[in-house]
């Protein structure tokens, strides 16, 4: 049964892995509302993963384990709904790129999960085509996935996803093996989709420079629970205050807190250097 | 030393991923290789212990050439830690999978016992020991696989993307650890995409460009390089991003956090002695 609601509701979940002593997620409560771009950050090991599989459905279909409570995506509850059927819905980019690539070239993978879905040639074609263009390795389309480098595999595991056009796209710690710049240029793709589509868009990352701009939410992780949930500068500045040596925080943020505790700058914690140069610049012309 | 004279590669299918690279490494401390993906990277720490054989040009490892000694002879010298951790990992258990190479080299019971705690301890696993790596997170699989060479202290510690998964604390123990290591007299020579993490540990930075070194030098004069950094597909580090945005203000690059806030309090006391 489909009805009108969040993106992703999360009520009470609790899951324990298969053989596991202990459950990884502990009565974790949360709700993303369609069109967000929420950046979930917190320790390794915390249970960020475990959180996107339980968002596509591997977790329970395929991992099995003990799951409480309720999981909603795009209205489906996620116990119920087989997972290829989610698929169309909400995409997820593994981890690990080379979990999602499996035949013999680039161009299969990503028409792959379409054929799947009995998706007409034609418009597989346009498709694959559009998506390996976004992500820039229209030039790698006929490479087999054991002879690209780990940032090229990664591009591809992103198009696989890209190409079944899915309401939610669920990246996890996706610039891992992307060079700085060409990871922006992907996310200024992934923001311009989100505003044309209105796309929900979740991303687990370490790194928060890049991506703390575009984020609606951010969303901090610790031993299986969310522990902070808001705002991106609020979070921002409340994780500089009491979690700098936990978790990584973009250092504009950390000289901001200390410039700000001595009375110089007075204004919002800022997302970008051109923000911070700002405000810099604001007392320092200053007479 | 480590000496690349105009190394070569070319993989079976035809693909040139290095073409002519020469450098030298363990002369002037250690090294972070960085640049676009597909720059040849991986390619190139595969070649340091043998993994690879250049298809043209030469490599040596303490006047060896590689193509006349084993990895196995290779690896005790240099140890490897790969991109992706899955290709590494093998054993039932993670302190199996440590233990394993320390056997192999032949270390004695006593001191595979110490050498395991210590690196169970070092890189946060302890509670994981007789879990399979295979059940572990990302971050946790990535830091049993630089536990597993970390332990037979090689000469030359050779890390690809060292930070991948890893959060603020693993990040600082893993800096502590460099530090020891190469106060050993040891070199570390790491591929990544990290320049925060570059910037903080002062590595000398090689910038790989299409198969070839485009610039080579200290940490400070290569990751504030806007040019050459846009060429490698990276950007500065946040400070010294706003410092150069901030035009004007000091005169050598900023990197980290303190010497921002303390070059801009300067600024400010010296704005105030003015008349
Ligand atoms: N096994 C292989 N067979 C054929 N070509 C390969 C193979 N491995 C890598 N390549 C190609 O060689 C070039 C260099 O790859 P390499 O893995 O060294 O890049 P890299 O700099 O490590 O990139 P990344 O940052 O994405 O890991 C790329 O064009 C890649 O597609
Ligand atoms: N397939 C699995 N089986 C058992 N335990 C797992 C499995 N995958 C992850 N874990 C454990 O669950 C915890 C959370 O892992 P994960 O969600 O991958 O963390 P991260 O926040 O780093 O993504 C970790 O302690 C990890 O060891
Ligand atoms: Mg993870
Ligand atoms: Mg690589």
């Amino acid at each position: 049964m489909k009805t009108e609601m969040a993106a992703i509701e999360i009520r009470n979940l609790t899951y324990k892995y298969q053989n596991a002593e202990a459950p990884v997620l502990q009565n974790l409560n949360l709700t993303i509302e369609k069109g967000e771009f929420a950046l979930v950050f917190g320790p390794s090991g915390c249970g960020k993963t475990t959180l996107c599989r339980c968002l596509n459905g591997l977790i329970p279909h395929f991992y099995g384990g003990e799951l409480e409570g309720e999981i909603f995506v795009d209205g489906l509850n996620v116990r119920e709904t087989p997972p290829a059927k989610l698929a169309s819905h909400v995409g997820l980019i593994f981890q690990n790129p080379e979990n999602q690539l499996f035949s013999f070239n680039v161009e299969r993978d990503v028409a792959f999960g379409l054929e799947n879905l009995g998706v007409p040639p034609e418009e597989i074609r346009k498709r694959v085509d559009w998506s390996l263009e976004l992500v820039g390795i229209s030039d790698l389309k006929d490479r087999a996935p054991w002879e690209l480098s780990g940032g090229q595999q990664q591009k591809a595991a992103i198009a696989c996803v890209l190409a079944m056009q899915p309401s939610i796209l669920v990246f996890d710690e996706p610039t891992s093996f992307l060079d700085p710049l060409t990871a922006r240029g992907i996310f200024d793709v992934i923001a311009r989709l989100r505003r044309e589509l209105n796309l929900t868009v979740i991303v687990v990352e370490h790194r928060l420079e890049a991506l703390a701009a575009h984020a609606s939410r951010l969303i901090l992780m610790d031993r299986g629970k969310i522990v902070l949930n808001g705002e991106p500068r609020k979070i921002l500045a409340e994780a500089a205050e009491r979690l700098s040596l936990k978790v990584g925080v973009p250092s504009i943020v950390l000289l901001h807190r200390r410039l700000s505790k001595l009375g110089i700058l007075k204004d919002l914690t800022p997302l970008t250097t051109s923000e911070m140069a700002a405000q810099l610049r604001g007392v320092l012309t200053r007479d | 030393m480590i000496k690349l004279e105009n190394v070569g590669y070319v993989y079976p299918g035809g693909v040139k991923a290095l073409r002519g690279v020469s450098l030298t490494i363990g002369e002037k401390g250690s090294l972070a290789i960085m640049g676009r993906s597909g720059a040849g990277k991986t390619t190139l720490i595969k070649h340091l212990n043998g993994l690879l054989k250049p298809t043209s040009g030469k490599v040596t490892v303490d006047g060896v050439d590689t193509r006349k000694a084993t990895v196995a002879q290779l690896s005790r010298k240099v140890g490897i830690v790969f991109q992706n951790p899955d290709h590494q990992l093998f054993a039932e258990t993670v302190e199996e999978e440590i233990a394993f190479p320390l056997k192999n080299f032949g270390f004695p019971q006593d001191e595979i016992k110490t050498r395991t705690e210590w690196v169970l301890e070092l890189f946060n696993l302890t509670r994981y020991r007789h879990h399979s790596p295979l059940s572990l997170s990302g971050g946790e699989k990535k830091r049993v696989a630089m536990a597993s060479v970390v332990s037979w202290k090689p000469k030359y510690l050779v890390l690809d993307e060292p930070t991948l998964g890893q959060d603020r604390e693993n990040k600082l123990r893993l800096r502590e650890l460099f530090e020891e290591f190469m106060g050993e007299g040891r070199t570390i020579i790491m591929v990544t995409h990290d320049v925060e993490f570059t910037a903080e540990c002062g590595f000398n930075v090689a910038l790989l460009v299409d198969g070839k070194v485009s610039a080579l030098g200290s940490a400070q004069e290569i990751l504030s390089n806007v040019e050459l950094l846009k060429e490698a597909s990276l950007a500065a580090p946040q400070m010294a991003e706003l410092f150069l945005e901030l035009e004007g203000v000091g005169a050598q690059p900023v990197f980290t956090v303190e010497e921002a806030e303390r070059l801009i309090l300067s600024r400010l006391m010296a704005g105030a002695e003015k008349p």
